[in-house]
């Protein structure tokens, strides 16, 4: 009986497409006891906000959050290097009774006086929360004190999953750019929402508008530093590429600065091809969109057959998706496609309903759409399925491997950049490296095929 | 430039650490857990933590790492965490189906106070199953307190003293060491005759054979029986004080073991002390097959010991790692010059003794003067070497900042290591391990004066 309720608690997280038109549950807390392959509140606010490359990013907390986040994510810097130290307070158990706020205040006055910083973010940590140390207060004194931003980031990590992380993040991110004097607007100029700039990522997408005559005035937060986040308010349009981490500033600066947002998704020819288009339209200009058309005639001239070529490498072949965010498992789905790979099992870790909703539009009948799975989980649609490629994150690849799965990260681990038309073809290449490596022949146990999952030479 | 560290040193009271050269306990906790059969950790906490510790686990040794999460919400650490983890037991229990549930605490239920205890007593747990705990604030001490506290948590549990009359068999613990290293200890031991307990024992666990299956438990680890047993054992032996050292003792208290504190056998002269307490455990001369490996390892470094001599190291990591490589860095004939943990010297609530007085007494001995820190992090670290530069730097992964900054040989050691592969497999510890450092250590040597060296200077015998 325990085991079918555990078990039944856990289906109402998990769909095939084709049964039933049922809605997924998702956006819950996940189940005490659970092996959830999610991260918390502080997480989320630290990926988003660590690409900003001139901030000091101080961690009040006993060490490990701090560690652990130590230069994780591969977002590339043009200028300052200084977010890839890591800062912390490291309470220790009489901070911890007796308060954390001395000990941040002289942690702050030191980095202050090493590193003179324009920028600081506190984040506030699980214990912080608890011994209710008064972040914002302390912030504000430090900030008057020496005349800079210090911002209080409200992470605790138990007062939700890695996007209440991300809202918390936006917020910080609103109180920076919030101008000091209302800034005028500038014409064809726009900000980069949800590039952290992975392996380059950023620029490439910064080319493109550069090309078309397109200002791009700030990337959130992808190689962006203080000064360029100062200048936000002053574009006239956002474009989103990140949904789960974006979409809430994009509303905020909405709200309160009236620039208008719009969805893009720079995974894949298709996709790219579309926003580019889309962008263009929104700005009208003749020349923008002329130009527009250009690069993309260009462009896909060149990427499509080589795309094409590995299509004829791949035919047969499934893959399986679990990523962070709904968005992102719904661009792969879609250059899966392109490259000629069926998607099979699609999961994120913090998919919102509309997502799914869409990613159930999206997927083919019996593709088994979950929600914040476990591993035997993974493991058992991933089988059932007969997948050949996972797409996941850091603690998915050994469990991929461990089944004779290739996989390919598309998380901060990435080595390539994923993004625009030249992005679209690394991913077919990596899919290629992965897929087709001869590793895989080898998975035999003196004689027969282990799982059969990858057809041998 | 990926160097922020500025050369100027300056006493620094804040207490704030930049570029941290230790993690959290939890994540020893969960790797020591992980050293038991169908044992699966479990983080009583918030799920970020959990999910950190299983990251970089699984960033190091490149296999799934698996361990369960009270989820803590904001209600739980309001009114406590003991319906959680309630829950938590029962469903690990019904859907994971783990013989053992060990279950670590985060700073989070220890600041709000959780009595796990009591919390386990009033849970359901199937017959024939186990749960047992370690408290593991991470606002005290490192990795390296989590794991020698879930070591003492399974003894306290588990181990029990039934026989009249000790059996003929040895407890070694092995500290936290790689896999490698430990099935370097159990070849040696097996050599010596000896019958003995491994635990924790992470060989066939965090370096599992790919079977194409997904095993939630793998075939590795010390039994629970084993466990037990390690109560009525003649002795037990504690490599490396930091780790190891507080089981043994409560082994002693508990069921009557005597206990024996031995550095982490890293070297020739620590693996001698390992082998011979092994000798006099097992009454037994030492089979040739061991000292033909010794003789090697002499000869080897007989051989090299001119690249070595005068070249001035940095080495930074975990204590009892540390204190092992600077006896054999010492007896290579280099200079250890800076030293430095991140694991604070003498943990709350153990009987250890200093890590700095361990490493300055071997220092003086050589006649060395060196900076040595416990509870330090690698901006000092840093600093000292901007102050006074090495030929070498020897540690964890973090370590390859300094080394690109200063342009220094760097060789990997100890843990995490994210950026290199392979190196969980094999051992640093026993007379292979230390001809395996030789093999590193010179390597790391010589690349770098062939890279440097001018036409005339580049030679094909070295
Ligand atoms: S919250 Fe505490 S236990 Fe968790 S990672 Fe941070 S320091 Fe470690
Ligand atoms: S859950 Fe809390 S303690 Fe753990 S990593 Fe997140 S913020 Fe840190």
């Amino acid at each position: 009986m325990d085991t079918a309720q555990a078990i039944k608690e856990r289906e109402l997280f998990i769909a095939t497409k084709g049964k039933q038109k049922t809605s997924l549950k998702c956006d819950a807390d996940s189940i005490a006891g659970c092996v959830s392959q999610r991260a918390c509140v502080y997480c989320g606010a630290r990926v988003v906000l660590n690409p900003i490359t001139d901030a000091v990013h101080l961690v009040h907390g006993p060490i490990g959050c701090a560690s652990y986040t130590w230069d994780i994510r591969g977002s590339l810097s043009s200028g300052s290097e200084l977010y890839r130290n890591s800062f912390s307070t490291d309470l220790k158990e009489h901070d911890v009774i007796f308060g954390g706020e001395p000990k941040l205040k002289r942690a702050i006055d030191e980095l202050v006086e090493k590193y003179q910083p324009k920028l600081i973010f506190v984040y506030s940590t699980c214990i912080v929360g608890v011994i209710g140390d008064d972040l914002e207060a302390v912030c504000k004194q430090a900030a008057a004190k020496y005349n800079i931003e210090v911002i209080p980031v409200q992470s605790s990590g138990f007062i939700g999953n890695k996007s209440a992380g991300y809202r918390a993040a936006c917020d910080a991110i609103m109180r920076v750019v919030t101008p000091r004097k209302r800034l005028s607007r500038k014409v064809n100029s726009l900000n980069y929402l949800g590039d952290f700039n992975l392996a380059g990522e950023a620029w490439i997408i910064r080319s493109y508008l550069e090309e078309v005559g397109i200002d791009v005035n700030a990337v959130f937060t992808g190689d962006s530093s203080y000064d360029t986040l100062k200048q936000a308010t002053a574009a006239s349009l956002n474009i989103i590429q990140c949904a789960g981490s974006m979409n809430y500033l994009a509303k905020k600066l909405q709200e309160e600065y009236s620039i208008p947002y719009i969805q893009v998704s720079f995974l894949g020819l298709e996709d790219t091809a579309i926003s580019l288009r889309r962008i263009a339209e929104f700005f009208g200009d003749a020349e923008i969109i002329a130009k527009t058309e250009a690069l993309i005639e260009r462009e896909l001239a060149s990427t499509r057959p080589v795309i094409d070529r590995y299509k004829g490498m791949f035919s047969g072949k499934k893959a399986a998706v679990y990523v962070g965010g709904g968005f992102k498992a719904i661009s792969l789905i879609k250059q899966f496609r392109e490259i000629g790979i069926d998607v099979v099992m699609v999961g994120t870790q913090t998919g919102r309903p509309e997502e799914y909703d869409t990613i159930h539009d999206l997927a083919d009948e019996g593709t088994v759409i979950l929600d914040d799975a476990n591993p035997s989980e993974l493991e058992r649609f991933m089988t059932q399925q007969g997948a050949h490629l996972l797409v996941g994150g850091v603690k998915e690849r050994p469990l991929a491997y461990k089944l004779g799965i290739a996989f390919i990260d598309h998380n901060h681990d990435r080595k390539h950049p994923l993004s625009g038309f030249v992005g679209a073809i690394n991913f077919a290449k990596e899919v290629h490296s992965t897929l087709c490596s001869p590793v895989w022949d080898y998975m035999y146990d003196f004689g027969g095929d282990l799982n059969g999952t990858i057809a041998k030479v | 430039m990926l160097d922020a560290t500025p050369k100027e040193i300056k006493v620094r009271s804040s207490g704030g650490l930049i570029n941290p050269a230790k993690t959290c306990q939890p994540i020893g906790a969960m790797y020591a857990a992980l050293g038991i059969h169908k044992c699966l950790p479990h983080s009583h906490g918030s799920q970020g933590c959990c999910s950190y510790h299983r990251m970089h686990l699984t960033r190091h040794f490149r296999d799934p790492i698996m361990a369960s999460t009270s989820s803590f919400t904001e209600g739980s650490s309001v009114f406590g965490g003991a319906a959680n983890l309630k829950t938590a037991i029962k469903n690990v229990f019904t859907i994971y189906n783990p013989d053992i549930i060990a279950v670590h605490t985060t700073c989070l239920t220890e600041t709000i106070g959780d009595d796990l205890p009591t919390i386990i007593k009033s849970a359901e747990i199937p017959e024939g199953k186990l749960v047992i705990h370690a408290n593991t604030p991470s606002y005290q001490g490192s990795h390296i307190t989590g794991f020698s506290n879930m070591v003492k948590g399974a003894i306290s549990y588990l181990a029990e003293s039934t026989m009249p009359v000790k059996k003929d068999q040895v407890n070694i613990i092995p500290g936290f060491v790689n896999p490698g290293d430990m099935r370097e200890i159990k070849r040696i031991a097996k050599i010596m005759g000896a019958k003995f307990i491994l635990f924790p024992d992470t060989t066939g666990v965090v370096d599992s054979p790919m079977t194409g299956k997904f095993e939630m438990y793998p075939k590795g680890g010390t039994t629970i029986a084993e466990i037990k047993d390690t109560g009525n054992s003649k002795l037990t032996l504690a490599l490396g004080r930091f780790a190891s050292s507080d089981g043994a003792e409560l082994l002693e208290k508990k069921c009557k073991v005597p206990a024996l504190a031995l550095k982490t056998p890293i070297g020739v002269k620590a693996t001698d002390e390992f082998v011979m307490a092994l000798r006099r455990f097992a009454v037994r001369e030492v089979p040739y097959e061991l000292e033909e490996e010794r003789g090697q390892l002499v000869d080897i470094m007989t051989d090299t010991h001119f690249h070595f001599h005068g070249k001035k190291v940095a080495l930074f990591g975990d204590p009892d790692i540390l204190t092992g490589l600077t006896e054999f860095v010492l007896s290579l004939g280099m200079v250890p010059v800076h030293i430095l943990t991140g694991t604070p010297g003498g943990a709350i609530g153990s009987g250890m003794g200093s890590f700095e007085e361990d490493i300055q007494e071997m220092l003086t001995n050589a006649g060395v003067t060196a900076n040595v820190k416990g509870n330090g992090d690698l901006f000092t670290l840093h600093q000292w070497i901007k102050n006074d530069p090495v030929d070498l730097l020897i540690g964890t992964t973090y370590g390859k900042y300094i080394a690109r900054a200063e342009d220094i040989p760097f060789v990997r050691v100890g843990f995490p290591v994210l950026d290199r592969s392979v190196h969980s497999y094999f051992p640093i510890v026993g007379y292979r391990g230390a001809m395996r450092l030789i093999e590193m250590i010179s390597n790391a040597l010589l690349d770098r004066q062939d890279r440097d060296a001018a036409d005339e200077d580049f030679e094909l015998v070295m």
